[in-house]
């Protein structure tokens, strides 16, 4: 037997209502977006307000995109960088994180000491830019991959996952004679699958995203990521090079809205599958170290 | 007797975890070379750097570049915005994510709550790039923003060319992005909360929002006093990301926070023993507030960080 409540109905009534109106002031930007890439530059400029529905659907914007040798050399940099990026980064980040959950270790302390100890102080930006410099690492991707290769935060996410793996587990896996190693490949890493999934997804959309580093490491612009292509693009207001000057005015406001379109579109694809992940206490333990 | 037993115990510690010492070998390296040699490069905050002599051959000038810092009036702008932009963000963007967590929670609809998460997710996702693209093209003379700004009386121009509308674009499209992605700490927290509480409050006869502020909130004090610390620990962390790339010469009197005059001085003006003091300033400033902020926190009966 459930009374109806006025009272109740009204607080209903008001949490549905604000958050649609926030999911609806989230999307629409993005909708005009996705709709002024799809229009030419007058509907544009005759438009006024959002953008939700265009009369003449075109894909020139999109056929410029995709001709534009500095964005798709910006794509070629990114997906090296995330190559050489990812594997690297799984490969500490495990390691880091099962020294981390390890326990009865004599050094254990003053070790993790050394490691978390890099989450609230370093070097900053000069330091870190001469020391790439000293590495001899400039002008190449190495200085991206090298000084994104761990994030100690990621790495105590791991650790987390994997003190919530059953202490006999391992325990009976070491009385069977398994060392670190089979451990790590038989029992932990396929026991964190969604963890891992996480964690790439964390490291690969801030790898895909970045571009500070590039824009001070990089001098080559044959070697730029696809985020300071872009940036060129759309904050610097320089318009890219080989493109046909009558050809690119038709189109010089909507070729942006297609450069983000095209360049956001692979990270919107994957997160909603890992969302689900996302809730699972994956940060709490993380923030509480 | 005693150093007998200290060394067999180390020696029983190696044997029995060399393999764990050894994993951790790749990582500590990296550390060392990407972490902890940078530290060591602090020390051209004392120096006056000569990019030909290097680290360790520039000569060392003491304080030098510490008393210029403080004599220099655009340090002590950049120092001030800094503590207004975090400031503001502590009182406008921190309670956010608190507010939609307390009431994604009200929502018994799964698919409802479910797509409004995915929803407000996304501009997490969504790159600094491309989130200042959009800025910058919703806030020029004839963006939607302005629209807006026009339709309640404004004067129609560029935004981002004016002082006056530079926090709030700042925060409010801070707010717009990150929002919904803070907001899941707080829904972990919540699934925590013991269900009994909300039974005995409907016994008593309260209503769903006496329930959402009595034991709801309650529910997230430590999360939010714990995520505080962390905050006041990065009071003077603006970061120059999305600053570089939405601030111009005409609004740095109110945008140029700590790390964007540093990047300035380093990369503009070639000055990097004055950059890095800057840097070293900032860092230190942090450490104190986090450690303050800590110790605050577990005074007032919460969980601190460490």
């Amino acid at each position: 037997m459930k009374k109806f409540k006025f009272e109740d109905f009204i607080f209903d009534f008001l949490i549905y209502g604000f958050l649609i109106a926030m999911a609806m002031v989230t999307i629409l930007p993005v909708w005009h977006i996705i709709v002024a890439s799809f229009s030419t530059s007058t509907d544009i400029a005759t438009n006024s307000g959002l953008m939700l529905w265009t009369k003449n659907i075109d894909f020139g914007a999109y056929e410029m995109v995709f001709s534009d040798k500095a964005l798709i050399g910006g794509f070629k940099n990114t997906l090296l960088y995330l190559g050489g990026s990812l594997p690297l980064n799984l490969f500490l980040t495990v390691l880091c994180g099962y020294f981390l959950a390890c326990t009865n270790m004599y050094w254990k302390k003053p070790i993790a000491g050394l490691i978390m100890f890099t989450m609230f102080f370093n070097g900053g930006m000069i330091p870190n830019y001469l020391n790439i410099k000293d590495l001899g690492l400039m002008d190449s991707l190495w200085s991206l991959i090298l000084s994104g290769a761990l994030s100690v935060y990621n790495a105590v996410i791991c650790k987390t996952a994997i003190e919530a793996i059953p202490e006999s587990l391992k325990e009976s896996a070491y009385i069977d004679g398994a060392n670190d190693f089979k451990v790590i490949f038989k029992i932990i890493l396929p026991l964190i699958k969604p963890t891992l999934a996480v964690l790439t997804l964390y490291y690969g959309v801030s790898h895909w995203n970045s571009w500070f580093n590039a824009s001070i490491y990089i001098k080559d612009a044959d070697l730029l990521p696809v985020q300071n292509v872009l940036r060129s693009i759309l904050v610097a207001n320089s318009s890219t090079e080989n493109i046909d000057a009558d050809v690119f005015n038709s189109y010089a406001e909507t070729i942006k809205y297609a450069a983000i379109v095209v360049s956001t579109a692979p990270i919107m694809c994957v997160y909603p599958f890992l969302q689900k992940y996302f809730n699972k206490g994956v940060m709490i333990g993380a923030v509480k170290g | 007797m005693k150093e007998k037993s200290f060394k067999s115990k180390i020696k029983k510690d190696f044997t029995r975890n060399k393999w764990k010492y050894f994993i951790v070998i790749p990582v500590i390296i990296y550390l060392l070379i990407f972490a902890y040699k940078p530290m060591y490069g602090l020390i051209i905050a004392f120096k006056r750097f000569r990019p030909q002599l290097g680290i360790m051959d520039s000569p060392w000038v003491g304080l030098q570049n510490f008393k210029s810092l403080f004599r220099d009036f655009y340090f002590t702008r950049s120092l001030r915005n800094t503590f207004t932009i975090s400031l503001l963000s502590i009182l406008l963007s921190f309670p956010a994510p608190v507010l939609l967590a307390l009431l994604l929670n009200e929502v018994k609809v799964k698919w409802f709550k479910k797509t409004v998460q995915t929803i407000t997710y996304m501009p997490h996702f969504i790159s600094m790039v491309v989130i200042c693209g959009m800025i910058i093209s919703f806030t020029q003379t004839n963006g939607i923003i302005t629209d807006i700004v026009v339709f309640f009386g404004g004067e129609r121009a560029n935004l981002l060319a004016q002082t006056k509308f530079f926090y709030p674009i700042y925060i409010i499209s801070g707010i717009w992005q990150q929002v919904g992605w803070d907001s899941i700490i707080y829904l972990a927290a919540l699934s925590g909360i013991d269900q009994e509480q909300y039974e005995a409050a409907k016994v008593d006869g309260a209503g769903r929002l006496k329930q959402m502020i009595y034991i709801t909130l309650p529910g997230l004090i430590p999360t939010i006093s714990m995520l505080l610390v962390l905050k006041l620990g990065k009071v003077l962390g603006v970061g120059y990301e999305k600053i570089l790339l939405l601030y111009q010469p005409i609004t740095y009197e109110v945008a140029d926070v700590i790390s964007t005059y540093s990047y300035r001085k380093a990369f503009v003006n070639a000055d990097y023993g004055f950059s890095t003091a800057i840097g070293l300033f900032n860092s230190v400033v942090n450490i104190v507030f986090l450690l303050a902020s800590n110790k605050l926190s577990k005074k007032m009966g919460q969980s601190g960080l460490f």
